[in-house]
């Protein structure tokens, strides 16, 4: 056998090594790679793009942009959605989908409970909301306590278990904020406040409580005979204290939204307005205090009192005032499949187009801190997002696809899909659904 | 004293320019790029909208219709311009003006609970036309609102019509009595030992009340026509259900699910009653039936929640209704909470995003529900003779993003806010 000989063999060998190795590793590959082609993209962190390509390699954006400048890998998953619009998934600051409620009618503080344990991930809401582009909700308990339990993050992936749809932080905790409200819904008979002021002072008292134990821990310095019991209502208000809870506040009323401000003051915590009906008078000293603001947008003025000064002009002129805003559906007060609606109803009163399309996307992924890994199209972010036939803010726009981590979640072609996105016999039902033929969970 | 002829002659030219402006307060013309009239033609089919179209409206009625080209407008009439021009809207079904926006008991007089069946009850009485409710739909081109008492007892009272506008109640009123409001299922259920406590009780007491009905009815004709009998006592009750059996006040019945929607179909066919269908969130499933037995159709809002009654509801139910030729309108209907009062432009134009042609879906909020209404003579479309309520608007009324930028109620601007 000459070298030569040898030589040709050896190559012949590699190549057909290389050869087995593409084949065995391509079919998995392709898999993992979605090239969506053709569409107007609307990352929001960035400049639109027309007729662009975004590609997703294991539910993650790998590369965004034009047409010709995106190179799709062999193999790829091409997915044509030529006339079409991406948008980034659209992001819930405020849902009540899946009714998981806090504590009960015992005691006006409960931040030990959490939503996780009570949300139903197979009610029909969940699937109504994927059918409105939605991808990430936070799930919160009522407004009838001053603090009613801990809120819960969930992607809205195909699942039927709540651990399904669990957005985890680094060290593997389950993320969420801390609900609290003031006004009237969280004013009853004692043991819960009478008046404003009660609200207040119960609030500052218990966190006063949290900051004691937050500095007994302190003062242990890990030593286990020194710690204070456990105390998981504690334990949730250091969580706000120390940043690692995000408080989501519900504040109507122009005095109500003050007193948010104030106690944010007194105790640090990052918090996030919710519903702020009279944001339009307070704008300023909002945009003072840096709080940003999660609007609801509903159709006509009252209701309850002290809603009854509430404008669609509210994210007008807190973008003019510099404040971040989000919409958010607080599903059942609006419908989750309709949320585009109160972003183009925002615009209808004044807000740019621009700013109602990052109220429902990056806005709410910066108020839940988890706009590293979502709420805009980009490099390295989840694949969180939404296929519509056209303007965002048309009424004659419909939803064709939601997309969660590159998993379709929703798709207007498919019969059972269309049933939650229209209604009909059935659509109602809290069955167990199954949106992407996996097993039945 | 003598009063200097100056001041004489300038008291005179004010109240004359006073009289003048009021005259001309009644009279209008405006343009629009485009003017839906939604007029039907004589087969029936929707008139094509006019373009570059005028409406002209003198002493509060319509005179002339048509492109601003054809149409001599008098000299000095006022007039406005906008793209996009449509007759004053109508809510086919609201509790405006009794249920209040603050949602209190000072402002709440849409259900009285003191008994399951008061038809006597005249919502004429406990009309607020003060309410802000009133200002805000109005503000969206809403010029008539056919509201009253509220779904939530087995028959709760009455409904009337009335213009957006006025400052007493005779000043908005279009016709003082309309129908009976009834509901059917859960939402008029009574807990513990009242009734009804089932769906079986809530049929059977409205059936014994029509017995009741017919018998005072028969004493009251056999006294009449016998001069030896007594009348029974006046009783504003039966007199009110002895209106509906003699097909004077239409019954109409909130029912949702399927099994009240089947009970509102044998009520009708048992009692020969002339009977609304209002809500119907179901009702996609009784189509032909509804259609055999003239049943006309008050829709739910599209938007309606899908909880509760509403679980099932369906975005596409106007769409079907209209393609089977089930005679259909629109009403904002009723809200316990937030928001107070749904605005009829925005569920139409929901309507029209699933399934309902343009013209179609603006017919459940103007021409259809004027005919439903019964009052499809003075309202509905821009013609020749019928009041001159008009809504202008500065795009597609349908569109998320456009303006409301008036209303105009017979020839009055009553909102020129654009919103």
């Amino acid at each position: 056998m000459s070298l030569r000989f040898r030589v040709q063999n050896r190559i012949l060998l590699g190549c057909l090594l290389a050869l087995l190795c593409v084949l065995i590793s391509a079919p998995i590959s392709a898999a993992d790679v979605q090239a969506f082609v053709g569409a107007r993209i609307v990352p929001v962190s960035a400049e639109v793009i027309e007729e662009g390509t975004l590609l997703v390699r294991d539910g993650k954006i790998e590369q965004i942009g034009s047409m010709k400048d995106v190179i799709i890998p062999d193999g790829a998953e091409r997915i044509d959605v030529t006339g079409k619009t991406i948008i980034p998934g659209l992001i819930c600051t405020h849902s009540h989908i899946g009714w998981g409620g806090g504590g009960d009618s015992s005691e006006p503080i409960q931040p030990e409970c959490h939503t996780l344990d009570s949300v139903d991930v197979r009610s029909a809401s969940f699937m109504r909301a994927r059918a409105g582009g939605l991808t990430l909700v936070n799930q919160m308990p009522g407004s009838g306590h001053l603090i009613s339990g801990r809120t819960t993050y969930l992607k809205l992936r195909d699942g039927g278990t709540v651990e399904d749809l669990l957005v985890h932080d680094a060290s593997g905790w389950p993320m969420g904020g801390l609900k609290m409200a003031n006004g009237t819904n969280s004013q009853r008979s004692a043991p819960f406040p009478g008046t404003r002021a009660k609200s207040a002072s119960l609030v500052r008292q218990a966190y006063v409580k949290a900051q004691e134990y937050q500095a007994k821990i302190a003062r242990a310095e890990g030593d286990p005979e020194k710690m204070p019991e456990r105390d998981l209502r504690m334990e949730a208000l250091v969580e706000a204290l120390e940043g690692k809870r995000i408080v989501h506040h519900h504040t109507h009323r122009h005095d109500d939204i003050l007193t948010v401000l104030r106690l944010k003051k007194e105790f640090g915590f990052e918090v996030v307005l919710h519903h702020v009906s009279d944001a339009w008078k307070v704008a300023k000293e909002i945009a003072a205090a840096d709080a940003a603001c999660s609007l609801i947008v509903v159709d006509s003025p009252g209701g309850k009192l002290e809603a009854r000064d509430i404008k669609l002009e509210n994210g007008a002129v807190l973008e003019e005032e510099g404040v971040n805003v989000a919409f958010h559906t607080d599903d059942w007060i609006t419908d989750s499949r309709l949320f585009l609606r109160s972003a183009a109803l925002g615009v209808r009163a004044g807000m740019s187009r621009e700013g109602a399309l990052r109220a429902l996307t990056l806005s709410g992924a910066e108020m839940l801190g988890l706009a590293d890994r979502t709420g805009s199209l980009a490099v390295g972010k989840d694949a969180d997002f939404a296929v519509l036939s056209g303007d965002p803010f048309s009424v004659y726009t419909q939803i064709l696809q939601t997309w969660v981590e590159g998993k379709q979640v929703f798709d207007r072609t498919n019969p059972e899909h269309l049933l939650f996105a229209i209604g009909g016999r059935g659509a109602g039902d809290d069955t167990a659904y199954n949106c992407c033929g996996g097993e039945d969970h | 004293m003598k009063i200097p002829s100056t001041l004489i002659q300038f008291l005179a030219l004010i109240l004359l320019l006073a009289g003048t402006l009021e005259v001309q307060a009644q009279n209008i013309a405006i343009y629009g790029d485009t003017v839906h009239t939604m007029a039907k033609t004589a087969e029936g089919q929707w008139q094509d909208p006019i373009e570059n179209g005028v409406v002209l409206i003198i002493d509060g009625k319509i005179s002339a219709v048509g492109p601003a080209s054809a149409v001599e407008v008098p000299e000095g009439t006022p007039e406005k311009r906008c793209k996009v021009v449509t007759p004053g809207l109508i809510d086919a079904r609201s509790v405006v003006g009794l249920a209040g926006w603050l949602n209190i008991d000072h402002d709440s007089d849409h259900i009285e609970r003191s008994s399951p069946m008061q038809p006597e009850l005249a919502a004429l009485d406990a009309y607020n036309p003060r309410e802000p409710l009133i200002d805000w739909v109005r503000s969206f081109g809403v010029t008539t609102l056919h509201t009253g008492h509220a779904p939530g007892q087995l028959i709760s009272g009455q409904t009337f019509i009335v213009k957006t506008r006025g400052n007493s109640v005779d000043d908005a009123v279009v016709q003082r009595q309309s129908m009976v409001a009834a509901t059917l299922g859960s939402d008029a259920l009574r807990s513990g030992k009242e009734s009804p406590g089932t769906r079986a009780k809530q049929m059977s007491m409205l059936r014994q009340k029509f017995i009741e009905a017919k018998a005072y009815q028969e004493k009251v004709a056999k006294a009449a026509a016998d001069e030896e009998k007594d009348a029974p006592a006046r009783d504003l009750r039966k007199e009110a259900m002895g209106q509906i059996l003699d097909g004077k006040m239409p019954l109409m019945i909130n029912a949702h699910s399927s099994v009240d929607i089947q009970n509102v179909l044998r009520l009708q066919k048992e009692w020969q009653i002339p009977v609304i269908l209002q809500g119907g969130a179901e009702c996609y499933d009784f189509v032909e039936p509804l259609k055999a037995q003239g049943i006309p159709v008050i829709l739910h809002p599209t938007m309606m929640r899908s909880s509760g009654a509403g679980k099932n509801a369906s975005m596409e139910t106007a769409a079907k209704l209209i393609a089977a030729g089930v005679p259909v309108a629109m009403g904002s209907g009723y809200e316990s909470y937030v928001p107070k009062t749904r605005v009829v432009l925005w569920e139409a134009a929901i309507a029209c995003a699933y399934g309902c042609e343009f013209r179609d879906a603006l017919g459940l909020i103007t021409h259809s529900a004027a005919a439903l209404l019964g009052i499809g003579d003075r309202v509905g479309s821009l013609e020749v003779g019928k009041d001159g309520d008009v809504a202008l608007f500065d795009g597609d009324p349908f569109e998320y993003t456009s303006h409301c930028l008036g209303t105009v109620i017979e020839g009055e601007v009553v909102s020129d806010i654009a919103r």
